[in-house]
């Protein structure tokens, strides 16, 4: 090891002064995301594969299977229907996953997140920006499904233009309940439940194949408490230049779930990660 | 604001941290000066690790105070982590960065200031001699690199204080050479360090105060001369011989009330300056040294 590098300790040190700390200090959220964007560069290639692929699975699955038997739902072609839903479960699966396994796997097994708080990091930054960075690839990754959707006869609309930011805004509300998870979680292994209890049911009870409209009431209800529900009607009007009132209120809805996960997932990751 | 300086880069008073019914840190009391390189010596389960963690705020006490570098955690725990470099026990690298770019997301979290960033890279890539390697994955490089290529990153931003936890264990002696002449020249450049081990020999050969620890609290204190001439005397006498023999050296040593333990195959009676020469059986003497002084204090034998 080189003695030359330490003897040069004279020189001022490379963190001078303190500046008062901050909650939410956009360096700090910065810097953590920094890692993930270095992580990103190894395994771009597989992300955009998938998030390409599947779209294409699912529209050719349901638009040449289901759609032969089904033209219309409602006034929409089933393209139009599908293509839009499909939107949605992207965004579920994109945010969700990474939240629940990243999570565990970076806190309990790789323990970056220990190695990220010895410096000035806290809790607080650190579950944000990784929340963060989850949402903005959800959001940037949500439109490949609608480029595809385009592909298999969908429109160009203006107000395409308006779905990353839905899908941003959803998955800061998934990738905090994977988080969550991942807090409660006692082994990997439980992420099965969530997954079959939780998200596969979200992702079917959602209009985003099928109508809600043909549910039984409590269902309904059920659906309408499901943010899944109220992205995909937020990305169909959008997508489709449909824009109305009640898109406000499907807004509102994703905002707020977003925020009481994200709050939730720092309070109860805080807890396991500080002793 | 400027970090409030004083003369003590670590103070702990009464501290106690419990998990469950355990009592980890039990009513610990420790005061690191600035510009020494200070060993927490104690067993596995003597709670260095979990006193490390509190220093950085990652575990909060039940009650008692912590300052570091003058700032009182954990409320000023943000402030202090900037300060202060750590190498954790654990290895917990990104396997799938290479060095440089792990030293530039931690160059980021420390918030070296972006035009200094490159050369803090290249600075700490030089102390931990992993220029050659600075672009391979942390998966390719070896145990003795990956421990070097931890330090580095405790020191990319120029700390201050650096808390070493457990620096080589697990690593073969030739690493551990290595690893001991860091943190000698470290120390020699005016950082103060607080080393956790649980390695006599390395505590003696690299600090300048130990601090013995047994559940949970500090037991003595003192440079390693100064303990060895506490607890164990100046010379010490090893008496090989046959299992009934050296039965019979401990019922001796027992009745005399010289304190005494068994070291391997031998018998070792400390303080054996103390009695008349005529008294004590046929062995060899040797001076005193820190095992000695660790088995008598805790009454337990370690590596």
């Amino acid at each position: 090891m080189s003695v030359d590098a330490l003897a040069e300790a004279e020189r001022p040190s490379a963190v001078e002064s303190l500046p008062r700390t901050r909650r939410l200090d956009p360096a700090a959220i910065a810097a953590v995301m920094s890692r993930d964007i270095t992580l990103f560069g190894r395994y771009w290639q597989s992300t955009t594969f998938s998030s390409i692929v599947q779209p294409v699975i699912y529209l050719l699955a349901f638009g040449l299977g289901l759609g032969s038997l089904v033209s219309h739902v409602g006034h929409l072609d089933y393209v139009q229907y599908v293509g839009t839903g499909v939107v949605a479960t992207a965004v579920l699966f994109s945010s969700a996953f990474p939240g629940m396994f990243n999570t565990f796997i970076r806190w309990r097994f790789q323990r970056s997140y220990d190695a990220m708080l010895a410096t000035p990091i806290d809790v607080e930054e650190l579950i944000t920006a990784e929340v963060l960075w989850i949402s903005l690839r959800a959001g940037v990754y949500c439109v490949a499904p609608l480029l595809v959707a385009i592909a298999f006869g969908l429109s160009p609309a203006i107000g395409m233009l308006l779905v990353p930011f839905i899908g941003f805004v959803t998955a800061i509300g998934f990738a905090s309940f994977g988080v969550v998870i991942a807090a409660v979680a006692k082994t990997i292994d439980n992420f099965n439940y969530v997954t079959s209890a939780v998200l596969t049911p979200m992702f079917l009870v959602a209009g985003t194949f099928f109508p809600i409209s043909s549910f039984p009431l409590g269902l309904r209800i059920v659906a309408e408490l499901n943010p899944l529900y109220h992205c995909v009607q937020l990305v169909r009007d959008a997508a489709l230049d449909q824009l109305q009132v009640a898109d406000l209120w499907h807004a509102a809805f994703l905002l707020v779930f977003a925020i009481a996960m994200w709050r939730l997932a720092i309070r109860l990751l805080g807890r396991q990660l500080i002793d | 604001m400027l970090a409030v300086v004083s003369d003590q880069a670590i103070a702990l008073r009464g501290v106690h941290k419990r998990f469950g019914s355990i009592a980890a840190v039990d009513g610990l009391q420790l005061t690191v000066p600035l510009g020494v390189c200070f060993g927490l010596l104690g067993p596995n389960g003597a709670g260095k690790s979990t006193t490390m963690r509190m220093l950085t705020a990652q575990a909060v006490a039940d009650e008692g105070s912590i300052t570091v570098l003058g700032l009182e955690l954990p409320r000023e725990g943000k402030q202090a982590r900037r300060l202060m470099g750590v190498v954790p026990q654990l290895d917990n690298l990104d396997v799938e960065l290479t060095c440089r770019q792990i030293l530039d997301v931690f160059a980021r979290l420390y918030r070296v200031p972006r035009a200094r960033r490159a050369a803090a890279v290249d600075r700490a890539l030089e102390i931990a001699n992993l220029q050659p390697r600075a672009d391979t994955i942390v998966r390719d490089l070896s145990g003795g690199m990956r421990r070097r290529l931890l330090v580095a990153r405790g020191l990319i931003h120029e700390p201050r204080l650096v808390l070493l936890d457990e620096p080589t264990v697990g690593l073969d002696p030739q690493v551990r050479q290595e690893l001991w002449s860091l943190i000698d020249r470290l120390r020699s450049s005016g950082v103060t360090v607080l080393m956790s081990t649980h390695y006599i020999e390395e505590a003696e050969r690299l600090a300048d105060i130990v601090a013995v620890m047994s559940a949970g609290r500090v037991i003595a204190e003192g440079t390693p001369e100064e303990l060895v001439r506490a607890h164990a005397g100046e010379e010490v006498l090893e008496v090989y011989g046959p299992p009934e023999h050296l039965r019979e050296v401990t019922e001796l040593a027992e009745r005399r009330g010289w304190p005494s333990r068994r070291s391997g195959p031998a018998v070792a009676i400390l303080r054996a300056e103390q009695p008349a020469a005529g008294e004590l059986p046929e062995g060899s003497r040797r001076p005193a040294n820190l095992e000695d002084a660790f088995v008598a204090l805790t009454g337990e034998e370690i590596e």
